[in-house]
Parts: C-alpha cells; structure tokens; sequence
C-alpha cells in the first residue's frame, strides 16, 4: 500500500485559460475530492482537453490557481491518458516501461501487461496494435506512474462496444486500487456506469458539479438538461 | 552503346583483376568517405538537435543557414580549404595539404549541413508529435534527446546515407585539396576524372562502375538493416 494521497482533494479556484489570444476557460472553481470517478462531461470544444492538461500540469493557467492537496500540481504524481495516445515507436512492453523509473521497470511493465490482458502482445510494435489495444497500452502506461490520480480524456472515444467494455473494466480495477480517477467524455451511458459526481462544461464554463444521480435525475441548467436529452448545443 | 558494354566488362574485369592499384584507389576513397561521414554525423545529429529543441535568437536564421548549405558548390569549399590550408595560409604550419586529412576537412564541410539540416528536420517532426506525452511520463529534457534519436533512428539512418551519398559523389573538392596524386590521394572520383581528361572513357567508365557498385551495396546493406530492425523494434 502506498502513502496516503496528498494530491487531493484537487482544487482550482478561478483558473482561466487563454492560447493565441482566445480565451478557452473562464472563472473555472471545482473541487475534486478522492473517491468515486468524477466525470467531466461537455460537447465538443467545451473545454474538456484543455482542463484536463492544466490539472495534469502540463498547461499553466492563465489566471486563478491550482492546488493539488498540499503538493505542487505535476506530472509525478498524475498521469494522464490523451484522447489520441501517442504510441513510441518502440515495443508494448517498451512503451509501459518507459514512464516507470528503476532498474525493474520491465518488471513491472511486464505485470501491468498481464493485469491489461496484452501480455501476449508484449514485442509486438505499439504502431502496430489496434485502436483498442493501443488504448490499453496506454492504460498501462499510466498506471504504471503509480498516479494519485489517473486522468482519462475521451479513452473510449473511438472504440467498439467490447474494447470499450475492456476499457471501462481496467479502469474499475485501477480505481479498485484507491487511484482517483477523473475522465472526461461524452458517452452518456459510460458517464452513467462510472460516475460518482459529474461536472458539466459548456463553451470554458463549468455549469454544473453535482452527484451523478442529480445531474441525471434533476439537472440544473437548460444546457445540460438538453445535453442529456441528445440536442445539439450552440 | 559499345562503349558501355565495353566499360561494363573493364569494370568487371577490374573488380575480378585484384589489381592492387584499384583497391588502393577504392580504399583510399572509401576511407575519406566515410571519415567524413562519421564526422558530420557526430558533429551534425547534436547541432541538429540543439536546433530542433532548442529556443535561443538567431535560431531561425540558422535553420536557414544550414538548409542552404546543404547546397554549398564542392569546387568553392575545395578552394576555400585550398587557402586556409596552403604554405601562407593561416592553417598552413600543419602541412596537411595535398593529404588524405585535407580531403577529409573538405568533404566534411559538405556533408556536416546535410546531417544537420536533414536531421534537425527529422526530430523537429517527431518532437512536435512526442512531446507531451514525453513531459507526461516524466521525461526530462536528456532523455527526451536520447527518446528522439532512438525513435528516429530509421529516418536518421536515411540522412547518413544522404550524406554518404554527397560525399561518395564528390570529386570538386577533393581534387583540389587533394592533389590527385597517384597511390597517394588518388580516389575513385579524381581518378575518373583524370581518365576522362586524358580520353581514357572505358577506363573512366569502368571505375565509374565500380564507384556505382559499391554505393549500392552501402545502401543496400543499411536498407537490410533497417529492415530488419524495424520489424524488429515496430516503427
Ligand atoms: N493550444 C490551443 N490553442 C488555441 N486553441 C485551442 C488550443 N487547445 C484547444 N483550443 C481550443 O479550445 C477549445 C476547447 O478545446 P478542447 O479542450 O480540446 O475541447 P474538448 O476536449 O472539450 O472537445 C476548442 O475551441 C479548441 O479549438
Ligand atoms: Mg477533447
């Protein structure tokens, strides 16, 4: 068992965030506390990616702050799954070892293969691997950070009902291991299987952050309340 | 056309022959080839990569530089070695003149903006695509370099061989920093030279043969390996 987790509960108190002079984040305060998964859900362009890189830290905001527990927020102590992983040209086994620092790491990157069910796949070039697969890797990979939190963006986005399934179990295992898990998407049936609290995000602003069952019981905003019933946001 | 075939079978003949004056000439050009080879490519991968990663004023202009370079004309390089290593030339005192080590400096001149050029292209892609997920699996600056040069091994093995090419080719600067003195600083590509001006063709041709003959199978040889090593490793 590791030391208990400093990294939460992990606040940001007014973070705003600008690139090439737009503004994509306004006035953002959320609190994420340990526990159940929190799920970021938004249409696209909400904002999703670009908040998951400031919490992971690698964005700085532009305005407001970040407070991961009583540590700095880095990228030691979260690990984040990218909408689109980027494979290293280099073999499975290779690339789950990569992220894990000591002279056991293909040890241990050989035992999270296992836990992924690829281990028959471990010399086998990542590139090579189908969409699932390499998500998988990815998955891997992360965990294999030992994060205190395992950020997810979009991890089934593309894949079939049994690769996501796959997905969705492996992230169970992981959060089975006290690692908080905090995914963004907009699956609604995932969001529902999975969710603890949902923060809702429209256009950089967080609209609502509710238990799951309110969010999908009793939404508060007219945005979300058409979100969950399929319309197309403007 | 019967001058081809001729040149062909001299070629062959010569090849088959032993004679110890050709290997002479194909060693010697082999070894100042590839001296410069090794040279522009553990000077040029590092400037290449300092240029790929690095942020600093003037990078641009030397990105610019360097991708013009990769033009430079061998006969200018060959003259401007020519100075700087003749008796009252500032580097005159080593005596290195008309020797195989000038004709390395020259080719290294050429082929060091190839290997830096080419190479900094070819990380600068791969790092647009590896960078975040390097910084997010904790990777520091160091290793990132090292992630970079490994992953891009194929491509960077392709640049060498562009390299290898434009030195095996050249004759501009060698001859003129060589000499061309027979048994001494004579290569395959001076020699063709002299064969030609004196109207020895078929001889010419058949050296230009050989010259052909040995850049296939250099290139031939790392496209095995390549080969192989990217079923290998999967990139
Ligand atoms: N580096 C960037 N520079 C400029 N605009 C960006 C950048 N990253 C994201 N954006 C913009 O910010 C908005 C939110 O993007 P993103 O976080 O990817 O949304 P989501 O993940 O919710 O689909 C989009 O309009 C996107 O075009
Ligand atoms: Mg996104």
């Amino acid at each position: 068992m590791r030391a208990p987790t400093t990294s939460l509960p992990l606040v940001l108190d007014r973070v705003g965030f600008s690139a090439g002079g737009v503004e994509i984040l306004h006035d953002l305060s959320l609190r994420i506390e340990p526990g159940a998964p929190t799920i970021i859900l938004g249409p696209n362009g909400a904002g999703k990616s670009v908040l998951l890189r400031l919490c992971h830290g690698l964005l700085s905001p532009s305005g407001g702050s970040i407070r991961a527990g009583n540590v700095a927020v880095s990228t030691e102590r979260t690990a984040l799954v990218f909408q689109r992983p980027v494979m290293l040209r280099r073999s499975v086994l290779a690339n789950v070892a990569y992220g894990i620092v000591g002279k056991h790491a293909r040890g241990r990157a050989s035992a999270l293969l296992e836990r992924v069910g690829l281990s028959h796949l471990a010399r086998r070039p990542a590139r090579k691997l189908s969409g699932g697969e390499q998500q998988r890797v990815a998955l891997a990979r992360a965990w294999g950070r030992n994060p205190e939190i395992l950020f997810l963006d979009e991890p089934t986005a593309s894949l079939d009902p049994a690769a996501t399934r796959a997905v969705e179990d492996i992230v169970g295992e992981i959060a089975a291991q006290g690692v908080k898990i905090v995914m963004a998407t907009h699956d609604l049936g995932q969001a529902r299987r999975l969710a603890g609290d949902v923060a809702f995000l429209h256009k950089g602003r967080l609209l609502e952050h509710t238990p799951a069952a309110t969010f999908f019981d009793a939404p508060r905003t007219p945005q979300a309340a058409a979100f969950l019933r399929g319309e197309l946001l403007t | 056309m019967h001058d081809l075939s001729h040149a062909f079978s001299l070629a062959l003949q010569l090849a088959a022959s032993g004679d110890p004056g050709l290997w002479q000439i194909v060693g010697l050009s082999l070894q100042v080839t590839l001296s410069a080879v090794a040279i522009s490519t553990l000077l040029g991968l590092p400037v290449g990569a300092l240029l790929a990663l690095g942020r600093f004023p003037g990078r641009n202009a030397l990105i610019v530089i360097f991708n013009a370079a990769m033009g430079l004309p061998p006969v200018v390089v060959g003259l401007v070695v020519y100075l700087l290593l003749s008796r009252s030339g500032p580097l005159g005192e080593f005596g290195i003149l008309f020797t195989p080590k000038a004709m390395v400096i020259a080719q290294s001149i050429l082929v060091f903006p190839i290997v830096t050029a080419l190479s900094r292209q070819v990380i600068e892609d791969l790092w647009a695509e590896y960078s975040e997920q390097l910084r997010s699996l904790g990777s520091n600056a160091a290793k990132s370099i090292g992630t970079l040069l490994w992953d891009g091994r194929f491509s960077l093995v392709t640049v060498v061989l562009a390299g290898f090419g434009r030195a095996a080719a050249e004759v501009g600067a060698i001859i003129i920093v060589g000499g061309n003195i027979d048994g001494f600083t004579r290569t395959m590509t001076t020699a063709i030279a002299l064969e030609t001006s004196k109207g020895d063709l078929a001889l010419a041709l058949g050296l230009g043969f050989v010259l052909l003959m040995i850049v296939v199978l250099v290139n031939g040889a790392a496209w095995i390996a390549r080969r192989a090593g990217e079923r290998l490793a999967g990139a």
